[in-house]
């Protein structure tokens, strides 16, 4: 995105054009919007939508056609509403080689696949910033596994998977020297590289493993897309910046007319890969499972990667020259057309996969890129979509034989035929369109009925809110020729990628709560009778249960200023939708939020001397009010007794106040 | 005296009853019978809303489904119900085999959000209690096994 800085002074200017050209939303949205996106209260959407999260971190989850927000899934960044990253068992979902990293950038998103077509499993989500890869468990919601990328930076191209999420990939935005070298920025030439990882997804655990990075010439990998059917075992990445410059990148890397498509054969890299061409070297990245029967986190920090350096891996890697500075790089249903969007160019160039395979047998070569070959334009080329409109962004499919693509600059959504590169249609966005998302659009099954538009810009659609507004999604019907607006809403975050399904794919395999029978955490208090505090040093447990309406133990004495205390809340509750909260006042640690049958922990170190009070911050029955308790905290040093209970009255004391 | 606070108090905690259910038909309503005592429900000849309608119970008591009762009890049950008379969270258990059949037990405590919303006996039980029971997802036979659990504490054979 970086080149669309020099561009972003334009849009002033072609916003206030686009009022001009009055279109607002009373020429744009029919009549009977309202009656499409209606979903009656108590009556569920069609599509479950998963929208990135931008710079939030997270990943949001809309109903569609409604546009009705259902749920964020914490993934890169702690989440106050839940505890995620801040209760003792999910902290380690956040390590990396670097400690916990808060807060993240999340991109793009793909929902797993089996034979090119989604199966409802898994959600992978990339995190731009400090390279990893998450995987989403679909029953529960919850982030199941991240995954550090080593030798990455800037990891953009990716979360995407091959058709039966066999991989997922992960792609360097900005190339940087293998491992920690310390070298000079202005040897970016001899040193930087880009690598494109391909990260292993066990079938049955859905278990991630980082099993080669193929190593490639500095340069920035954008945006990537797996083939399907003929094209199934080829990878296609777009790239920018292969003038490689280092430094005011809006202009020095927008020099050449064409950069490239890579095209990575993964099918053959696999091969090499096991025919042991690659390297082993060291390196560090910080590896997190979620185990759902602790229910806890651990973080494990891997050692080393295998390299591929395609100079050892003939017919591995090949570059298609694309105009200019390709942003999206996407795959028709077919299989057969890899559409690369050069953001700077005024055309579509849409290439043909049976024309690149022949063009590689008969060695069609104009050069090579560091030694990797180039092929030659034309050969390759299906064709060129004209005039579409002005900074082609992403493109995603109706299974239709029609492409819709995203036109930044012109904001706008142009839908265009395959076969004829014809322009069918074109509707305005408002304002600044970057990813669109068909349902299943990318897979080889698109649900060809509505177009989400995701914008960046909003200004005056909504109530203001000061010089911070929200980004926005735009709902099309595409059910017929002209595509039609009938929604818009605001989105969390800045929703880059987005990925829906049928809601009859997830919806019925929801965990409602968690079986306090399989509850095998450490500190799992399985019943009121085994509720306990023990201290060991300044080390102080408290084994709590939380059930509608009170905590056990809800009084506690002995406590110390100093200790380390740790709060295992377990929820008795075995109902859907009855969580119990959990806060301590004064606590700098945060709270929880303890699903049904879970057990979370919070730690609290006081520092001062006190009464307590601690209570459930969920409102969970008519005795909410209720459901609280008080801990003493005594100096340091002095012999208050450990004590501790609930319902036990102290009859002495209270008689002798 | 100004009456307002006393009645905005009254307000809100109206509302946190009819809101406690999340479900409005689940929220006790106003034309439920009026709160009834355990003694008096005693003669209450009901086997309650669900599937079960003939439990058959046998004799002398299963060892193995005490145990099992137990176990589900001290887990799932001990933090709102006492094994004496006295009412905590909700009733004590004491003698509730002789208050209630153990249909209506099993019913109540596999089918509970029904049972709250349409027998009589369970609903006079919520505004007694004021919470309404958990469902705690028992299996029927973990059900069943609770009902030998109550007739041991209750001294039966």
């Amino acid at each position: 995105m970086n080149r669309l800085s020099l561009i972003l002074c334009t849009i002033g200017i072609i916003t206030a054009a686009q009022s001009c050209k009055m279109k607002n939303t009373e020429s744009v949205v029919g009549g009977d919007a309202a009656a499409k996106v209606y979903v009656a209260p108590g009556k569920y959407d069609e599509f479950y939508n998963f929208v990135s999260g931008g710079f939030s971190g997270q990943v949001s989850v809309y109903g569609l056609p409604s546009g009705r927000l259902l749920r964020v899934i914490p993934v890169f960044s702690v989440n106050p509403e839940n505890g995620y990253g801040y209760s003792e068992e999910t902290k380690a979902m956040l390590n990396t080689t670097n400690g916990q990293i808060p807060w993240d950038d999340q991109h793009h998103l793909e929902l797993s696949q089996t034979n090119g077509e989604q199966d409802g499993r898994w959600l992978f989500a990339n995190a731009n910033n400090t390279p990893r890869v998450a995987r989403i468990d679909l029953t529960t919601f919850k982030t199941a596994e991240i995954i550090q990328i080593p030798n990455s930076a800037g990891n953009h191209s990716s979360p995407f998977i091959t058709e039966n999420t066999e991989y997922v990939v992960a792609g360097t935005r900005f190339s940087v020297p293998l491992g920690d070298a310390d070298v000079p920025i202005s040897s970016f030439k001899q040193n930087f590289h880009s690598t494109a990882s391909f990260i292993s997804v066990d079938k049955t655990s859905g278990h991630m493993n980082v099993a080669f990075q193929i190593v490639l010439p500095g340069m920035n990998l954008d945006l990537s897309h797996a083939g399907k059917g003929p094209s199934h075992d080829w990878f296609f990445f777009s790239s920018y910046n292969t003038e490689q410059a280092y430094t005011l990148l809006e202009v020095n890397a927008s020099q050449k007319d064409k950069d490239y498509v890579v095209a990575v054969n993964w099918k053959k890299a696999e091969e090499y890969a096991k025919a042991g061409k690659g390297r082993k070297v060291p390196a560090e990245y910080a590896h997190n499972t979620y185990d759902e029967d602790k229910q806890t986190a651990t973080s494990v920090i891997e050692k080393d990667v295998l390299l591929l350096d395609p100079k050892d891996c003939p017919g591995m890697v090949y570059m298609i020259p694309c105009p200019k500075s390709p942003h999206g790089c996407d795959i028709d249903p077919s299989g057969e057309y890899i559409v690369g969007s050069g953001k700077l160019a005024a055309l579509i160039p849409v290439f043909s996969f049976k024309k690149l395979m022949a063009a590689i047998d008969g060695k069609k070569f104009e050069g090579d890129f560091y030694g990797i070959p180039v092929v030659k334009y034309e050969e390759a080329l299906h064709g060129e979509v004209k005039k579409p409109g002005l900074g082609p962004l992403h493109t995603e499919f109706d299974g239709k034989g029609n492409a819709y693509t995203s036109m930044f600059l012109s904001s706008e959504v142009v839908k265009w035929r395959l076969s004829d590169l014809q322009v069918l249609d074109r509707v305005p966005t408002f304002y600044s369109v970057g990813h669109l998302m068909i349902p299943g659009g990318d897979t080889r099954k698109p649900a060809g009925k509505y177009l989400v538009a995701y914008n960046k810009i909003t200004k005056d659609r909504y109530l203001p809110t000061g010089p911070e507004l929200a980004q926005s999604a735009q709902l099309y019907d595409i059910s017929g020729d002209k595509m039609q607006l009938i929604l818009d809403y605001p989105t969390i975050g800045e929703p880059h990628y987005a990925q829906s399904c049928p809601a009859a794919l997830i919806k019925d395999k929801q965990v409602k709560f968690f079986d306090l029978n399989k509850n095998h955490h450490e500190y799992v208090a399985m019943g009121e009778k085994k509720t306990k505090v023990v201290r060991l040093g300044n080390r102080v447990d408290v084994y709590m249960t939380a059930i509608r309406s009170h905590l056990t133990p809800d009084n506690i004495e002995g406590i110390y200023v100093g200790d380390e205390v740790y709060f295992h809340v377990t929820n008795l509750e075995q109902d859907w939708d009855i969580p119990h909260g959990f806060a301590i006042k004064n606590n700098p640690g945060a709270e929880l939020l303890v699903m049904p049958g879970e057990t979370a922990t919070l730690k609290f170190n006081p520092q001062h001397q006190g009464i307590y009070p601690y209570y459930c911050t969920d409102f969970c029955s008519a005795l909410h009010q209720e459901m609280s308790g008080y801990m003493r905290v005594s100096p340091k040093g002095s012999n208050v007794p450990l004590k501790f209970g609930t319902g036990i009255i102290d009859s002495a004391k209270t008689a002798s106040k | 005296m100004n009456r307002k606070p006393f009645i905005a108090a009254f307000i809100t905690a109206s509302i946190f009853l009819l809101s406690c259910g999340g479900n409005p038909s689940q929220a006790p309503a106003g034309n439920t019978p009026p709160p009834v005592t355990e003694t008096a429900k005693a003669a209450d000849d009901t086997k309650g809303v669900g599937k079960f309608t003939n439990v058959e119970l046998t004799h002398p008591l299963d060892d193995k489904m005490i145990k099992q009762g137990e176990g589900i009890y001290d887990l799932k049950c001990s933090s709102c119900h006492k094994l004496s008379t006295e009412k905590l969270v909700g009733p004590g258990w004491k003698g509730v085999t002789d208050r209630r059949k153990p249909e209506w037990i099993m019913n109540f405590a596999t089918n509970t959000d029904e049972m709250l919303d349409k027998d009589a006996n369970a609903k006079a039980l919520l505004e007694v209690c004021m919470v309404r029971m958990p469902n705690q997802n028992l299996k029927d036979d973990e059900a069943r096994s609770i009902v030998e659990f109550m007739r041991k504490n209750d001294g039966k054979n």
